[in-house]
């Protein structure tokens, strides 16, 4: 580990800004605003998964005395845009719960009479449901003119394969050969929710001379400008997007789906509408993740090298090509490894499902689990312990990656060393409880960040970022502008204005908001130093450089004088105006975050219940800037994860109907059914960060699902290789085995 | 639909609404009251964003109906701390970091509070199982039984 560096305020365990609202309740969400005059929309859904839309008849809600407006996709004004299909079908209903069409209505109520008064005349068409009916031959096509991309020849017949993509590094065949053992297996993983608790809502006013409105709960308020502006056809400058405070994104609120139908609605009414997705609609109708089937094979030798690996992935994007994570599933799946030989092969497969959005570390969970879980039974035929395996083996500093870029220092062997040594992997088994332990890698991403700090007459400043909050960044943007300018971290506020008040910034998501977004703030605070240093010198009668600024004060080093923030603040308007710093940057240099996770399972062999008895998330975060929320983001990764590994998944009948679009049927994991999930931070510094920070958010979403499909596997003696386990498949293969 | 006039004590304060019979306490809280603390996760009573105490019962709102308020006193987050103080269980939320994302947390408190009301000195377990109808998708819910065993240690002390 690096050199310890002293910090005056990051790294401490400070109450954040935005607290006080949130356990008040004043907090305002996506549903929480109403407009005056403001009215109700709703969306009528597919009751089908694939059907030809022949008519739709909306005279007769139109006539209903308190509906304003009815919109379906010929409404759309930008009909070129590519995500317009998605927002409400055109000629195909490809999904149940796909939007078809939408009311406003003077109340909710209202609203959702004039969608049963909306005749759609549907052709019934057979839904292709998983990637084996997908592929099948002469299965049911769900666009006609689809023909795989990323062949070496475009075929000659359409076909639900949307692409192909391929990569590789050393000399896969001669890697193999060199192996004393080599495992090959399939895994599955099933089609999940982010689950976040709040559903989508927004409340949008549609202004025809001046600034039109939204007010959503979004990971990314500029993108949901720029999408809803282009579909709209508005000028950026004409809309205005307010994101709300927002109850839980996990990447499913890195899109839209109903605020281009709610300005439409506001448009063609006059009126401001609001939605809110009920939760039915939010599974329905918003993206899940890729389900997915995943073969991969590896050899080694006896001595525990590892000499090739391999895979071919199968992601499902729901019906709409190109939207599966498959290019982050390829590239992520065999990083934590320092292997010359590799090989890995994917397809982006189209069913009739909603399409897929991000989720947490998008593609790289379901890739990595099958990578996991073969490691791990290597480890088990070649009589080594797991983590002396991937210790053996493990990616560092210079490793070169499948995907292309050496791996700068990275901190895998750290957490594996720690995991090794941390008191979760020395304690004991008792008996019937299996231990897996998995790793996980995620690239996170730097990108576009736009930060303006404005210090006020008093000496405190307000930090203006455009990153929505979803776990906390406030206090670390509000830590690092403080740690920047040396003063406390109470002088600085932290605002997240609307897309009026910043340039663009790109959606929270990538792990990026603390790396970039901090970085634009540490660049922005930089800024305002530099303008301390030249209203002292003015005042001083000497030059900038003869100015220093240490502990939050301007000194003069030609003498005694002094000079603080308040002063010079308070002197502003006299010393040529008062003070901004900016940081408008594309951070470039985002450090990955590995991460190794350890699950103790206990199966109840009588009904195939698995409860996680213990289990500890070990990350290297480069430098945790606030460790509680780091924490927070390891503890909660690891909990979607295991909600993922254990429960979680969808439902469908045969006739490609979601069986179980609620809470109660589709089950995330509740606080009875967790235990306290302990932490290890490792900081391996990111060299590109002024602090070393690394993202954090995602990759404790990815080691869980090995980690707990190994200690299933122990605990019962079975290999399982398909997700979820949950108590019906457990109990069927302890039945089978027995 | 004739709407039904009601009356109810919410947090204290005397409240007159009118409500269809159909209109959720939810609802009304939100939308006819303006009180949106009280968060809708689910609708179907699975996810406890909308928790809340009806007579000193807590409950889903979102399985109340508006009318059942006549004559109760309804307990909603705003009545919890004062606009001065936060509740011991408020200010223990904020220093374990028990909250990320924030919109179950109105419901979290509402049932913390009720159950160290029942429960001065729960368990780690019986914690765990009394806040199982509260989802939280960000914490995993560690710091969240943290704050609230801490909040039990606090309170006791201060009884």
């Amino acid at each position: 580990m690096s050199e310890a560096q002293d910090y005056k305020y990051i790294g401490q365990r400070t109450i954040r800004p935005d607290g006080y609202d949130k356990v008040t309740g004043r907090a305002n969400y996506a549903a929480d605003l109403a407009l005056p005059n403001m009215i109700w929309g709703k969306v009528l859904r597919s009751p089908h998964a694939h059907a030809k839309i022949k008519s739709i008849d909306t005279s007769a809600a139109e006539a209903h005395p308190d509906v304003f407006a009815v919109a379906t996709h010929a409404d759309i004004p930008n009909q070129r845009n590519p995500g317009a299909l998605n927002i409400l079908a055109k000629d195909k209903a490809l999904y149940h719960g796909h939007a078809v069409a939408a009311v406003a209505a003077r109340t909710e109520q209202a609203a959702e009479e004039a969608l049963g008064l909306i005749k759609v005349d549907y052709e019934v068409l057979t839904p292709v449901m998983n990637l084996d009916d997908a592929m099948a031959p002469n299965a049911p096509l769900i666009h006609d003119q689809l023909f795989t991309n990323g062949l070496p020849e475009k075929p000659s017949k359409p076909s639900n394969v949307a692409s192909r993509m391929e990569m590789s590094k050393g000399d896969i065949e001669a890697g193999f050969k060199e192996a004393d053992i080599v495992i090959e297996r399939e895994f599955r993983t099933p089609t999940v929710h982010q689950g976040y608790i709040e559903p989508h809502a927004c409340t949008v006013r549609y202004d025809a001379d001046g600034q039109s409105m939204i007010w959503c709960s979004t990971q990314g308020h500029f993108d949901v400008r720029g999408s809803t502006a282009n579909m709209l056809n508005i000028e950026h400058s004409k809309l205005k997007v307010i994101a709300s405070e927002i109850g839980g994104g996990f990447g499913g609120k890195t899109t839209v789906y109903i605020e281009p139908v709610a300005m439409i609605l506001s448009r063609k009414s006059g009126r401001p509408v609001k939605i809110q997705m009920d939760r039915d609609e939010v599974f329905k109708g918003s993206g899940p993740a890729s389900a997915t089937r995943n073969k991969v094979k590896i050899g080694a030798r006896k001595d525990g090298t590892i000499t090739a690996m391999e895979a071919h992935l199968y992601y499902e994007s729901g019906a709409f090509p190109g939207a599966a994570p498959l290019g982050p599933g390829c590239m992520t799946i065999f990083t934590p490894y320092d292997v010359e030989n590799q090989y890995v092969e994917g397809f982006d497969v189209v069913v009739n499902k909603p399409k897929v959005a991000a989720y947490r570390a998008p593609g790289a969970p379901q890739s990595e689990f099958a990578c996991e879980m073969v490691i791990n039974e290597l480890a088990d035929e070649l009589g080594i312990d797991p983590i002396d395996f991937r210790l053996k083996n493990a990616a560092k500093e210079d490793t070169q990656t499948l995907y292309g870029p050496k791996l700068k220092a990275v901190g895998l062997v750290e957490c594996l060393e720690a995991a090794k040594s941390s008191p979760h992997y020395q304690s004991a088994l008792e008996q019937g409880v299996g231990r897996g332990v998995a790793a996980g890698f995620w690239f996170n991403i730097g990108g576009v960040s736009s930060v303006i700090i404005n210090m006020n007459p008093d000496g405190t400043g307000t930090v203006l970022e455009g990153s929505p909050d979803i776990g906390g960044s406030r206090a670390s943007m509000q830590m690092m502008a403080a740690e920047e300018l040396q003063l406390p971290i109470e002088t600085f506020t932290t605002i997240i204005p609307d897309t009026a008040h910043l340039a663009h910034n790109d959606t929270t998501g990538g792990s990026r908001t603390t790396f970039a977004t901090g970085m634009a703030v540490i660049e922005a605070a930089a800024d305002v130093v530099r303008q301390f240093k030249e209203r002292a010198a003015a005042v001083w009668n000497v030059t900038p450089e003869q100015v220093q600024w240490t502990d939050g004060v301007a000194i003069n080093a030609n003498g005694e004088d002094k000079m603080t923030a308040a002063e010079i603040c308070a002197n502003a308007g006299r010393t040529g105006g008062q003070i901004t710093g900016r940081g408008n940057i594309n951070a470039r240099g985002a450090g990955p975050s590995f991460g190794v996770h350890i699950a103790d399972i206990k199966v109840d062999r009588e009904t195939g219940k698995a409860d996680v008895v213990r289990y500890t998330a070990i990350q290297d975060a480069g430098k945790a800037i606030h460790p509680s929320y780091v924490e927070g983001q390891y503890q909660g990764g690891a909990a979607q994860g295991i909600g993922w590994s254990m429960n979680e998944e969808y439902i469908y009948n045969k006739d490609g109907l979601l069986e179980n679009p609620g809470f109660l049927d589709y089950r995330i994991p509740l606080a009875s059914d967790l235990p306290m999930i302990e932490t290890i931070i490792v900081e391996v510094p990111n060299s590109f960060h002024p602090y070393g920070v690394r993202g954090v958010g995602e990759t404790g979403i990815i080691p869980p699902l090995a980690a707990c499909g190994t200690a299933v596997s122990k605990s019962i003696g079975i290999r399982m290789t398909e997700l979820p386990l949950s108590p019906p498949r457990i109990l069927k293969a302890i039945q089978e085995a027995s | 639909m004739s709407k039904s006039h009601i009356t109810t004590t919410i947090n204290g304060d005397v409240r007159e609404f009118l409500c269809d019979p159909s209109d959720t306490l939810l609802s009304v809280l939100r939308d006819n009251l303006g009180l949106t603390g009280t968060k809708e996760g689910c609708g179907t009573g699975d996810c406890g964003a909308c928790s809340v105490t009806v007579n000193g019962r807590l409950v889903c709102s979102c399985l109340v109906l508006g009318v059942e308020a006549e004559g109760a006193e309804i307990g909603t987050v705003e009545g919890i701390g004062s606009s001065d103080k936060l509740h011991v269980i408020q200010q223990k939320f904020l220093e374990h970091a028990a909250l990320q994302c924030g919109i179950c947390t109105p419901g979290l408190i509402v049932s913390t509070k009720a159950l160290l009301e029942e429960n001065p000195n729960p368990t780690e377990d019986e914690a765990r199982y009394y806040l199982a109808g509260n989802l939280c998708r960000c914490t995993g819910y560690d710091k969240i039984i943290r704050a609230v065993l801490d909040s039990a240690e606090t309170l006791r002390g201060a009884a």
